[in-house]
């Protein structure tokens, strides 16, 4: 029987207390499941937070990596996307000496601006599905980013 | 009322209706056991290391069905209770762990005997805190009994540092538990149920597969009728021993690494297994995709992801064994046990074949010989611990275990220096009992200490000290996977184990034959003391059958077929 891995989306919304996250966190190096990336944040007027971990594995893992995290006794409900709207944020910082309309133009084709400039350096920004925010960030690749930062991937169901 | 976290403690403990607490004190604890000498609500028994009392706690528990209270200090006292927290996470068993922590003041300063506890326990319990404020005290002392004993039980432990213990605030235990994110699903899907039923009245071979969740959910009773009125054959997983009368006609026996060849054959042969409070452990099933190869599979737990982890369930039931299993007494229409007749006979004939049994052979009493003997002598008057090893599958195989409760051993982290301790807390939990621990000789020296526990409080534990001068189970592994190479398993070098137990103010006997055996059980049990009896065995008897790691249930050793007396 092969098991075939795929990329999966999960939301958890948990009770917003101290080492909540590395509750999850362990969870997922304890049982060798892995995560691609993982945010959190808390929910307005709430006393919870949401995190959207992107994870990798086969249909059974998914389902264990479901079970497991609702087991966790500050989980309040564990929502294993299939249909969803899905945005991550990058940052960009290139030399002052790249040239800045080409960049900018680029960005705006990923929802994105140029968000800083200073003495030496420009930062632009990007918002996008996390696929086509791996294609914008190969296409900058000739203008010499000096640094990349990816904010990992926020997601709503339909 | 205004109090300090320290009596809070106290008054939880009480209001909760604990009679007794295992622990050791310490620096940060210190608060707490400073009321405990002031209280008389319950009885605190003073193990001689932090690792004892929470095995202490856990053979309470067992016993008992009650939730098991330890308490530690902070640093070392915890570091060396964590084997007994990972114990108990593996077996399922309902504890309360209350440690001392450092003030909050030194909290992340690499303070004097401090250490990240819940950062360490985490992974082995169920729930764990941090009190950071005494308000909170009383409301996460109910929470973590709560969770502790509800849905799938297990650990809970509560990190209180020392300031918080003298913290004055204020105490009220009169509420409810609430917690949102955490509801035990306890009754199972009435649908899903019946389907199950209608399926076992289809099957030609369905078989029951008990498993330890039963014991949990105290639904021995239950799952006995149902057992009954369905007429269809069970086989019980080590830690279900007892569920079933061993006398019990269905009962074809332990499946697994050491289960007897009828209940291995049967799991692999049947069309529709019944699982019920079990969770398809590697000892337990084999080879994976050879095991029940033929059938399909209903699973009643209480814990989701238990079910369909390593086995695909075709009937998923969550829900507790016992709410569950009354649920499925009321579908037994079209079930008829004379259908199954056949498949009885099959079982029966597998049986004959090869019978769990063993050859008196030697010159020096075999083990097995003795777990029987205790069986004769004993039977259901006594409860059953044991230490990790062969003795302990001999004791899982041979004892005549009669009732829920009554075996306590270490199934999922095999935890060698288990049985002393926990023992000592069968014996507090259940006094009318003769406790008895079946050990090794390795085993013993683990929480040997223990001797003083039960000598100071007079818990008279009775140990029986299969000694065959050999970490066995390691050194049958070694006889058989690896071509005789007893790498550091020959233990030849011994203490007096007569005298250990002498030192302590304990008994001991030291015996070779059965006439002598005898006699020294019958004295110990007689004189109600802590007790060390030392049995002289054959040193080179393997547990048979056995299915090799990894092997399928079908593709067992065998014992060698001789004549037997
Ligand atoms: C704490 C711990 N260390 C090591 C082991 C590995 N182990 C399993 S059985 C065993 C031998 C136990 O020897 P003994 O208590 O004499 O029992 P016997 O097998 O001889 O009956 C060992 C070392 C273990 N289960 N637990
Ligand atoms: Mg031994």
């Amino acid at each position: 029987m092969t098991e075939n891995s795929e990329r999966r989306v999960v939301s958890v919304i948990v009770i917003n207390e101290a080492s909540v996250l590395s509750r999850i966190t362990n969870l997922f190096s304890g049982r060798g499941y892995n995560i691609t990336s993982l945010t959190v944040a808390p929910i307005p007027d709430t006393k919870y937070s949401r995190l959207t971990i992107v994870t990798a594995g086969s249909v059974r893992v998914i389902e264990q990596i479901t079970k497991q995290l609702h087991k966790l006794i500050p989980v309040l409900r564990v929502y294993e996307h299939a249909d969803i709207v899905e945005k991550e944020m990058a940052l960009v910082k290139f030399p002052i000496t790249e040239n800045i309309t080409d960049i900018d133009t680029l960005c705006q084709a990923y929802n994105g601006k140029i968000v800083n400039v200073g003495e030496s350096v420009i930062i632009a920004m990007v918002a996008d599905e996390p696929k086509r925010v791996e294609n914008f960030l190969k296409a900058i690749k000739r203008y010499n980013p000096k640094e990349i930062v990816r904010s990992g991937a926020v997601a709503l169901e339909r | 009322m205004q109090m300090s976290g320290a009596q809070m403690v106290i008054e939880a403990l009480i209001a909760e209706g604990v009679d007794t607490v295992f622990g050791y004190p310490g620096g940060a604890i210190m608060n707490v056991y400073d009321e405990i000498y002031k209280q008389n609500g319950f009885q605190h028994i003073l193990n001689r290391h932090e690792q004892a009392s929470i095995h202490a706690a856990e053979g309470y528990a067992k016993a008992s069905g009650k939730v098991g209270v330890a308490m530690i200090t902070s640093g070392p006292g915890f570091t060396n209770a964590v084997t007994g927290l990972a114990d108990a996470y593996m077996d399922s068993v309902p504890l309360v762990v209350i440690s001392g922590q450092v003030p909050m003041s030194l909290i992340g300063t690499d303070g004097f005997q401090e250490i990240d506890a819940i950062g360490i326990s985490r992974p082995c319990t169920k729930h764990n805190y941090l009190v950071t404020d005494a308000n909170d005290l009383p409301r996460i002392l109910k929470e973590a009994f709560y969770i502790a004993s509800s849905g799938r039980p297990g650990p809970v432990h509560v990190d209180i540092p020392k300031d918080v213990t003298a913290q004055i605030a204020e105490f009220s235990y009169d509420f409810k538990v609430e917690l949102e994110t955490y509801k035990p699903h306890v009754k199972g899907n009435p649908r899903q149920i019946k389907k199950a039923m209608d399926a076992i009245a289809k099957a030609s071979r369905p078989l029951f597969y008990l498993g330890g969740g039963i014991i949990n959910a105290n639904a021995g009773e239950e799952v006995r009728e149902l057992v009954h009125k369905t007429g269809i054959p069970a086989v019980e997983t080590f830690m279900a021993r007892g569920v079933l009368d061993s006398k019990d006609e269905l009962l074809v026996g332990m499946l697994g690494m050491h289960g007897s060849y009828a209940s291995n054959m049967a799991m692999s042969e049947t069309d529709l297994v019944i699982g019920l409070g079990v969770r398809f452990d590697d000892r337990v099933t084999g080879k994976l995709s050879e095991f029940a190869k033929n059938a399909d599979v209903i699973h009643v737990d209480i814990d989701p992801a238990s079910i369909s982890k390593l086995v695909n369930a075709d009937y998923p039931i969550v829900g507790d064994v016992k709410v569950v299993t009354q649920e499925m007494l009321h579908c037994l229409d079209g079930i008829d046990a004379a259908n199954y007749e056949p498949w009885r006979d099959t079982i029966n004939n597998f049986n004959d074949l090869h019978p769990l049994t063993f050859h008196e052979d030697s010159e020096r009493l075999k083990p097995q010989w003795v777990i029987k003997r205790v069986g004769e002598l004993l039977g259901d008057d006594a409860n059953i611990s044991t230490d990790v090893g062969q003795h302990q599958m001999w004791a899982a195989q041979f004892y005549p275990f009669s009732r829920s409760r009554q075996f306590i051993s270490s199934g999922g982290l095999g935890t060698m220096g288990f049985g002393f301790p926990a023992a000592i807390g069968v014996k507090a939990a259940s006094p009318d009992k003769v406790s008895i621990n079946f050990t090794g000789d390795g085993s013993i020296l683990m929480n040997v200490q223990e001797l003083m526990t039960a000598v100071e409080k007079k818990i008279p534990v009775v140990n029986i000290i299969l000694n065959n001068n050999f970490l066995g189970m390691v050194r049958q592994w070694q006889t058989l996977f690896y071509d005789k190479r007893h790498s550091e398993t020959d233990l030849s070098v011994q203490p007096d184990f007569v005298k250990l137990s002498e030192a302590f103010g304990g008994i001991g006997y030291r015996v070779k034959t059965k006439e002598e055996f005898d006699a020294a059980l019958k004295d110990a049990v007689e004189k109600n003391v802590v007790a060390f009896i030392e049995v002289i065995v054959e040193r080179f008897e393997n547990v048979m059958p056995m299915v090799p790691a990894g092997g399928s249930l079908f593709n067992m050793m065998l014992l060698e077929k001789k004549e037997t007396k």
